[in-house]
């Protein structure tokens, strides 16, 4: 099983403990064994240790350190916005932010959504079951 | 001779003669006839019959006022609440506004949940931030004299019927009351069936099920 994530320059990883827990960062330069720069378009450019980072697949096409403009329309290029969205890492990440947002309201409407989906899924299973036995 | 120096001249001025002068005491003894008018002496009190065995202060009279209740931000007209105590909890409920006692007035309403027109206390509530349009429902009427207990006058009783147990009086809602409480619910009633599911959400109650994190909950 190689490995099929590296850390280079342009690597797009999740930040999974800190500060700035749950942002999307982009690596744009290493600065020793343990740490890299990192980078993103609505934060200050910092240094963080890789032990923080959780790499993704996603990878854009950057020279070492560019400016913060440069950054933006390379990562604009990539649309990396939109490919960590529709990945199923991206879009489980969102959910689990809607489900904590919910409201006492928002919560009994989805207990109610479940219970009727719940009773739509036994009346088509009943059905099937009418056919086999026949 | 000119006084040579401010200090001189200070002493000149606070000299005896000179604040006699000017406190004008002059003038208060001319206006009673020659003679600084003397207060009447107080009455001699009478020996009192008992002196107490120590020396103690008497207490003085407290002039601290408190203050009003201060509202949770979250609580404004027309918040749903989740009532955490009494026999009504758990029950999702209308808040309609605070009282100058400082409890909250609210309302079931009584036809969704059958929970009366009540005050509760602010620490006993969880304010969601679900809200119902209140605009077009009257609150003036009710105030804490509103709610108060009426006083049961005690027949005296003779000897025999001392030690018979007192039958309660089955206590009825005056017919008022239920009027205002029909007033107040059927503005409410039309606002609430506006919004789709609130009347279900009001008609249940609220409990913690298994996996529930209520410090990681936003209500």
């Amino acid at each position: 099983m190689p490995f099929k994530r590296f850390v280079e320059i342009g690597r797009v990883a999740l930040v999974n403990y800190g500060k700035d827990y749950g942002r999307l960062v982009v690596i744009v330069d290493v600065v020793d064994q343990n740490r890299a720069l990192v980078d993103a378009p609505d934060m200050v450019r910092c240094q963080i240790n890789f032990k923080r980072l959780t790499l993704t697949d996603i990878k854009i096409d950057i020279k070492r350190v560019p400016k913060k403009a440069t950054l933006i329309k390379a990562m604009e290029e990539a649309d990396v916005k939109t490919k960590w969205e529709n990945s199923s890492w991206g879009k489980k990440l969102i959910v689990q932010k809607r489900r904590a947002s919910l409201n006492d309201f928002d919560r009994f409407k989805v207990m109610l959504a479940k219970i009727k989906r719940g009773g739509a899924i036994r009346q088509e299973l009943a059905k099937l079951k009418k056919e086999v036995a026949a | 001779m000119a006084p040579s120096s401010k200090m001189a001249l200070g002493i000149k001025r606070a000299s005896r003669s000179n604040t006699y002068h000017r406190r004008g005491l002059w003038a208060i003894k001319a206006k009673n006839g020659g003679a600084f008018p003397k207060a009447a002496p107080p009455a001699a009190a009478a020996e009192p019959k008992f002196y107490p065995a120590d020396d103690v202060k008497p207490r003085t009279v407290s002039t601290r006022k408190p203050k009003p209740t201060k509202l949770r931000s979250t609580i404004t007209p027309g918040t749903v609440l989740i009532l955490l105590a009494g026999r009504y909890m758990g029950k999702r409920v209308v808040f309609l506004k605070q009282l100058k006692s400082g409890l909250l007035l609210i309302t079931g309403p009584f036809k969704i949940n059958g929970v009366p027109v009540r005050r509760v206390n602010q620490t006993y509530v969880i304010a969601t931030s679900t809200k119902v349009d209140i605009s077009c429902v009257k609150v003036d009427k009710f105030d804490d004299k509103y709610f108060a207990r009426e006083k049961k006058t005690r027949a005296k009783k003779t000897e025999g019927e001392l030690f018979e147990t007192e039958k309660e009086a089955t206590k009825n809602l005056p017919d008022f009351k239920k009027d205002d409480q029909k007033a107040i619910d059927a503005e409410l009633i039309k606002a609430i069936e506006a919004v789709p599911e609130l009347k279900n959400y009001l008609s249940a109650r609220f409990s913690l099920r298994d996996g529930d994190k209520p410090h990681e909950m936003s209500f």
